[in-house]
């Protein structure tokens, strides 16, 4: 057991690739879903020791890949900021999977069910591979493996469209991840390495010539990244890749994709750029702040006057990204820490609402919000679920949300721009206008012929919205995994680096 | 100026790679034929690998053969790398070129005015 405790960080990457490889070989979607199933619930016990291990030792765990020592050969370093990240992706595909088997089932034709779950689990293992590497070429790779399989999977809708949205994201997407590579090359043409920490370190003793490459990349490295994290105005592909994906993979990539990028962003400009250096050689906090606020607003009005709700839904997206990037660009420990709990918060919310509308397309088959009349009445259970996790995105006092908007707010008080802190409340409340459409919708009007057959769904896809709302309440209470942690991963990011 | 110039035609490697990188991304950008967009994709990938490449070549160097005849190599790594960056770029040039099989299947058309167009008439 001591022996396989070491290579905790490579299993978490090994085992779904492992498992991919299985469902590879299989035919029968129903077995491929136990594999996925089996592989997904061991992951977040994996992630959980080793966030564990990291905040007991108080230094990073580092996994020598091939026995080789870093710099020379690729390492896999667990910090706080990854292992609370990887917990939050495992935890999204450990409590989405269950949902998976009977959305796919009636979604998909039965012949592509095993290759998908060979597609989910590629995914799962290339983001969690970004999250877990500290080389900076394999995050590269890792960044293709879960894009290629990304695309696969948002291909797979049922409407034509599908194949238009999965086109225009891998356009977009393969220019994000060259934009990522070239940043990546001209570190190493400066620096002549490839791991993070090496980088940082190298980055610390250059002359003063040396800055102009430098600079060009971490302006490559920005706004790569921000196109994968669909920062406004670079997050065109994302509203109709989600609206045409299957719901499952909707729910799974709100949670998990754009927190890898996300995630990504965190480690280029606090670990290897340093805050003092990114931030103060090149505008990118005001920059980053701008576009954080318009894609709070901009995404928001957009959300309100849309008649899909599962596109509402992904402008809403947008909007709270733009909320997480606030907290990065904030720059302090308490935008920090806010930002970092809205990754975890966000993730959590957006997959039960996203499940939430799966399950009524389940039953009703449509998500035109005009079709949802009276749905709350013959959908008791999935409603309160997406109610609860609605009052979660609008920040209301008791739920998680209300916790990282109130973080954000004092990281704006304290850098001195408090306007942004009222900014933040007024966001919120378009948030309310357009979660009040749906929930106006299903609760105060008398069910149309659309819904007159639907009820809740069955308890395989029921339990797990029913887990994550319950979870939007429990981490608005209890905050130790969520702030504590960051808290502590935003002091160590912001401590280590001035 | 001539100083600007010499550097210029002392760096022509990279002269060569931006250009082909601004090349591409231009297509990519202002096409709307979805092949042509993925050609223009793929010279940009390209480019890339021109960018890591160049460099790690050292005027008069070998292959990195440990061998007392020899004392000036050429870097190996970006090689490795790049490899691994061509992967890559195949695996997404031939998924989007199924992707755009499925398109012309499904709509009969990959321009892509005409599908929005076909889109926006409704019934598929």
């Amino acid at each position: 057991m001591t022996a396989l405790r070491e290579h905790l960080p490579i299993l978490l990457v090994i085992l779904p690739l492992l498992g991919a490889i299985i469902t590879a070989l299989l035919r029968r979607g129903t077995v491929a879903w136990g594999i996925a199933l089996a592989f997904d619930l061991v992951l977040p016990a994996i992630a959980l020791s080793l966030l564990l291990d990291v905040m007991a030792a108080g230094k990073p765990v580092s996994y020598h890949i091939g026995g080789w020592p870093p710099p020379w050969g690729i390492e896999y370093r667990i910090d706080a900021l990854n292992a609370f990240v990887l917990l939050t992706i495992t935890i999204v595909g450990a409590v989405t999977v269950p949902y998976a088997r009977r959305s796919v089932a009636r979604e998909l034709e039965s012949h592509q069910h095993a290759w998908f779950y060979t597609m989910y689990l590629l995914c799962l293992a290339g983001l969690l591979g970004i999250v877990a590497t500290g080389d900076a070429f394999n995050a590269f790779v890792f960044l293709e493996i879960s894009s290629l399989a990304t695309y696969v999977l948002i291909a797979l809708g049922r409407n034509r469209r599908a194949l238009v949205a999965s086109y225009q994201y891998l356009i977009m997407g393969t220019i994000g991840a060259t934009f990522y590579v070239i940043g990546v090359g001209l570190l190493y043409l400066v620096t002549g390495t490839l791991n993070l920490v090496d980088i940082a370190d190298r980055l610390g003793s250059l002359a003063d010539g040396q800055w102009r490459p430098v600079m060009a990349a971490l302006a490559f490295l920005t706004v790569g990244i921000c196109l994968k994290l669909a920062l406004f105005p670079l997050h065109g592909w994302l509203p109709d890749a989600y609206t045409c994906a299957p719901s499952f993979v909707t729910a799974f990539l709100a949670g998990t994709a754009t927190k890898a990028a996300v995630y990504l962003l965190i480690r280029i400009f606090y670990s290897v750029f340093g805050s003092a250096i990114a931030f103060d050689r090149l505008p990118v906090t005001e920059v980053l702040v701008v576009l954080s606020i318009a894609a709070m607003f901009l995404a928001s009005f957009t959300a309100v006057f849309e008649a899909n709700a599962k596109r509402m839904l992904a402008y809403s997206s947008v909007a709270q990204i733009g909320y997480i990037t606030l907290g990065i660009a904030l720059a302090n420990q308490a935008g920090l820490t806010g930002g970092i709990v809205h990754l975890f918060n966000h993730a959590l919310m957006k997959t039960a609402l996203f499940l939430a509308l799966g399950a009524v397309l389940f039953r009703t088959g449509s998500v035109q919000i005009s079709h949802l009349a009276g749905i709350g009445r013959k959908m008791p259970l999935t409603l309160a679920a997406f109610v609860v996790a609605a009052l979660g995105l609008i920040g209301v006092p008791g739920t998680s949300g209300f916790i990282s908007k109130w973080y954000l707010a004092l990281g704006s008080i304290d850098h001195g721009w408090w306007p942004i802190a009222f900014l933040i409340v007024a966001s919120s409340l378009i948030s309310v206008v357009y979660m009040g459409r749906i929930i106006e919708v299903a609760y105060f009007r008398e069910p149309g012929p659309e819904v007159a057959e639907a009820r809740d769904p069955p308890l395989s896809m029921l339990v797990p919205i029913l887990v994550l709302a319950a979870a939007t309440i429990y981490f608005g209470i209890d905050v130790r995994l969520t702030s504590d942690v960051a808290a502590a991963v935003a002091s160590s990011l912001l401590g280590g680096l001035k | 100026m001539t100083d600007g110039i010499a550097g210029l035609i002392a760096h022509y490697n990279y002269v060569v790679t931006i250009f082909l990188m601004v090349a591409g991304l231009y297509i990519v950008i202002a096409r709307g034929n979805m092949i042509k967009r993925l050609i223009g994709l793929s010279l940009f990938q390209t480019s890339v690998y021109l960018l890591y490449i160049g460099p790690g070549k050292i005027v008069g160097g070998t292959a990195p053969i440990i061998d007392p005849a020899y004392k000036v190599y050429s870097n190996p790594l970006p090689h490795v790398l790049i490899l691994t960056a061509i992967v890559v770029g195949v695996a997404t040039l031939a998924l989007g070129l199924a992707i755009v099989v499925r398109i012309k299947e499904s709509y009969g058309t990959i321009e892509e005015d005409e599908i929005s167009s076909r889109d926006s008439a409704g019934a598929p």
